[in-house]
Parts: structure tokens; sequence; C-alpha cells
């Protein structure tokens, strides 16, 4: 990597540990082998994947066979939804989701709506979180899935998971089926799914510094699900392809190490966040903060810049070798700003004024000092030639 | 008179930038920008755009009364990279070579605009152009007090 460079983009994906390269290249070389070949070359790819298997389960308080290996963070919510959906329709046909997830949560329901399921996207308040009396209000005995996030890619904020799934589950009823996307969440909070009592559970590799391309649902076995993907049948039927044994144990040992770190990285991310968002507020004028300030992912900062437009921000700050990103309308493929940030109530004019920083691992006071004099810059140069004036 | 070899745009190469080196130079390096028009005696004025639409142009000029023509060309914006370069550009192109026409710059097209700064990425066109709108509204507003 780049020395110069100032990674703050670390919601978007993180680096590569090198301990989890480490642990991926004998994959890459001389452990070829088929996971499903019968022969010792094949048969030690098959081990591998076992193990990771069972450390990824241990980690989250599952059993070996609750996890399934996708392409994605993506792909398991993909699965989390079609699958259970179609699997358990003679059950019914109500999904309920927050209106804030993940587009890889979104777009399933908008498809499984033509398919006649019917979905209440629950609105959140002005903080980004879900009303837990929206949500018993929205329950109806046809109601067969639930899929709310753990905490929010864009404003941090944490939703209240243990709470919604002892709201879902007072009955001891199976339905519905609680599901979570925890990819954001990994880095600092509990993802013990016990603990937690989610039945479905997404995680992905690429946010935890493991490798892209990999990330797995956990989902309780007393559950049936609907492939996506069939053919050779492996993972037990419900995701077919020879495996990446490279990235599966890259992520294995990503999400080991994550585990290890959580302690500590979590009160350490907090403080230096608290750092420099203090400083953006005092330093810059007319900046708001975008989501709850406290019921959020301790590296999160999302904040509008009255005046100064994201995109044109964001490439000023990349041209100093700072990466954050923005919910700016210009930077996405349709052109509309972030529906995180409207949903919560964040003006249209000031949507465009967002920007992202989300710090990691590798962060430190000196990263955010640094970006502070560039942003200042930036900012300064902006709000110039801006046509919007702040007083 | 306006075509220049379109520049191939490239993001993925990672040395390469989502804008043309034109759009970056006149995004780094604006021109005729006006910080401040308290004390400018601007002959005409034009705005276009919303701040809900993440896109808001002012554009100020002082025109050649005589030889009906643009004299100087100032602006302000609140937008992205590629709006704030078309503002930049479009600012030189009024100005250039002795200044543009009225009719010319009432009839000036964002394709012109675009192509000076040799393309912007597809999804950018139509939204980011504001400058021949705002330049057009300038001339009008100038026009209009004339006639008084």
């Amino acid at each position: 990597m780049d020395k110069r460079q100032i990674y703050l983009d670390n919601a978007s994906t993180t680096p590569i540990d090198p301990a989890v390269l480490t642990a991926m290249l004998p994959y890459l070389k001389e452990g070829y082998g088929n996971p499903s070949s019968l022969y010792g070359l094949g048969r030690s790819s098959k081990y591998a994947i076992e193990q990771s298997r069972q450390k990824i389960a241990e980690i989250i308080g599952a059993d070996r066979e609750e996890i399934v290996f996708t392409g994605s963070g993506t792909e398991a919510d993909n699965l989390a939804l079609f699958g259970l959906a179609r699997a358990h329709k003679e059950k019914g046909r109500h999904i309920i989701v927050s209106t804030i997830e993940h587009k890889a949560i979104l777009e399933p329901c908008k498809r499984l709506e033509k398919e006649g399921f019917e979905v209440t996207y629950l609105a959140v308040d002005k903080k980004g979180l879900v009303s837990l009396e929206e949500l018993r209000a929205s329950l109806r005995p046809d109601t067969i899935l639930v899929s709310i996030m753990y905490a929010n890619n864009e404003i941090g904020t944490i939703e209240p998971i243990k709470k919604i799934a002892q709201l879902l589950k007072k009955d001891g009823s199976i339905y519905p089926i609680f599901h979570s996307d925890a990819c954001q969440a990994a880095n600092t909070q509990s993802i013990d799914v016990k603990e937690l009592g989610v039945d479905a559970l997404t995680l992905s590799s690429s946010k935890i510094y493991g490798p892209k391309g990999i990330g797995f649902l956990y989902l309780n076995k007393k559950y049936a699900i609907e492939p996506m993907i069939v053919g050779g049948g492996q993972e037990r039927g419900l995701r077919s392809g020879t495996e990446n044994v490279a990235l599966i144990a890259g992520m294995a040992k990503a999400l080991e190490i994550t585990e290890k770190k959580k302690k500590l990285e979590g009160p350490r991310l907090l403080q230096l966040r608290d750092y420099f968002l203090a400083r953006i507020k005092k330093e810059i004028k007319s900046v708001s903060i975008n989501g709850d300030t406290k019921v959020r992912l301790p590296n999160n900062i999302n904040i509008s810049i009255k005046g100064v437009e994201g995109e044109a921000l964001v490439l000023l700050l990349d041209e100093q070798g700072v990466c954050c990103s923005t919910g700016s309308a210009c930077s996405s493929m349709d052109l509309t700003p972030s529906y995180v940030l409207t949903s919560i109530g964040v003006p249209l004019e000031l949507a465009h004024c967002s920007v992202r920083f989300t710090l990691g691992r590798h962060t430190t006071k000196k990263d955010t000092d640094k970006t502070m004099k560039i942003l200042i810059k930036a900012v300064e140069t902006l709000r110039k030639i801006s046509s919007i004036k702040c007083s | 008179m306006f075509l220049r070899k379109k520049k191939k745009t490239c993001a993925a190469d990672g040395e390469g930038w989502t804008y043309s080196e034109m759009v970056k130079d006149h995004f780094f390096s604006p021109r005729n920008i006006l910080f401040d028009e308290t004390d400018y005696d601007a002959d005409g004025m034009g705005t276009v755009g919303s701040p809900e639409c993440g896109d808001v142009m002012v554009v100020w000029i002082k025109v050649d009364k005589d030889a009906r023509r643009i004299k100087e060309c100032k602006w302000r914006t609140f937008g992205c990279a590629s709006a704030i370069a078309s503002a930049s550009m479009m600012s030189v192109m009024a100005t250039e070579n002795g200044g543009m026409d009225f009719n010319t710059a009432q009839r000036l097209k964002p394709e012109q605009i675009v192509e000076r700064l040799g393309g912007l990425p597809d999804i950018k066109y139509h939204c980011s152009v504001l400058g021949h709108e705002a330049l057009r509204e300038a001339v009008l507003d100038y026009l209009e007090h004339e006639s008084k």
C-alpha cells in the first residue's frame, strides 16, 4: 500500500491481514486439489475447509453444519432472503425488513414481491433505529421472515438485535425466522448467534481484514432453505461449485484474528473516533452528524458539511491521499443521494454534502490529525467556489 | 472548432481517473471564479439548479455593449467535480478569442462543453453540465435590462 495514503474507508472494505494471506497461500500453490476428490490432494483441501468451518462455528457459537460458505456478504444475504422465503412460503408470504437495509437485502425483496410475497419496509427514526413497537405492530400470523441489519454500513447505527430476537421469539414459535446482516458489526460487536438470538446471520470476509469474494451464512439447522446455485451439491447442496479453499481458509483466519482483537479494538476506535469527530465539529463550521451519536459503531463518522458537495470533496481528499466516501447523488450509479440518509430525514441538500470516514485497525491518531489538516483545506477550497454560502 | 480528440477515461487501472485530464485540470484549478460578488459590477447574472438536486451554479457576466460580446464570465458552483469543471470550461469558452458573441452564447450546447472537457462519464453527462444554461440566463438577464 502507498505509505502516503490514509485509508478511512474501512466500512467499504479492509486491507488484508498479513497472517490471513499466509494462511491462504498454501491453497493457491501446492494445495490445489478439488475438495470433492477422493485422493489425498483433494482430501487435504476438504480438511482445510472443514477446519475453517469448525473454527468459524466455534467463534459464532454455532454448529459446523450451520455454516454455508458463499461468494460474498451479498450472496449470503440473497441466499437468506430468496432461500428462506421460497422454502417457507407454505407457512406464509409476509416478510419484514427495515428501509435502511443494504441493497443486498432490499433488491431480493423487490424480486420476492414479484413472486407473490408481501414485504413490509419498517421505517427507522431520525437516529436510524428500528422501533420495536412498530415491528411488533407489523407482525402478522403469516410473517415468515424478518431481516434487520446488525449495524448500518453508512451511518453505523446499531440495531437492537437481541431485543428484536426476544420480541420475535417470545411465544417460542419457530416463525418468523430472524436474519441479520452482521457484515459491519463483526469487527467490534459480539457475533455469538446464541447470545444474539438470531436464526440466520450474514458475514463478509472483506470487512474483517480477510480476502474479498467470500462470506458465509449461518442458519440454525432447524430451518430448511432453498439453494440459489445448484450443480455438484457442495456445501450440503446449498451452494454448488468447487470451493475456493484459499478464500475459506483466509476468512476463518481473519475472523479468528478479529475475535481476538475485538475487546481492545472497540474502545481504541471509540476514543480515536470521538477525538477526530470533536476536532471536525470544532474546526469546521456548519457540520451536522448523520445518524445516532451513541448507538453507533465506534469507527463510523458520517457528517454533512453544508455547501460542500460530497463527490467533489472525496476527490479533493483523494488527491491528498485520504480515502473516504460519500452518500452524494453524484457518486451513485442511479444519481440519487443515499436512501439511508433520506430515510433518517436528512434533507436532500445535506445528503449531497455527506461524507463518511470509517476508521480501522491501522488508523492512528496521527492519521486523523493529518486528515484534519487536509480536510480543513479541502472544505475551504470548495466553500470558496460554492454558490451555497454558510454563515 | 470545438472538436478535440476524446481522451479515454479509465478508473480501472488505478493510475487513471474517473474523469479526463482536462476535467481534472479544471476541477483542481478552476478558472474565473468570483469569490465575492459584492463589488463586482455585473451586466448580467444567471442562476440554475437547486441545492436539493446537488447542483447550483451562478454566473456573472460583463459585456462589450457595442460588439455585443461577453468580456468577462465569472461563476460559483455547488456541485460535483464535473459540475465544477464544466462551469470552469464554460467560462473559458465564453471569454476566449475576444469573447463569445451573444447569439453563440445563447445557443451554447452542453455537448460543446463536454467535448472541450475531453468527455465525461455517461452518467454525468446530463446532470452535471449546467454551464450553458447559466450562461444563457446571464445573457438574457443582460438583454432584459438593456431593453428597459
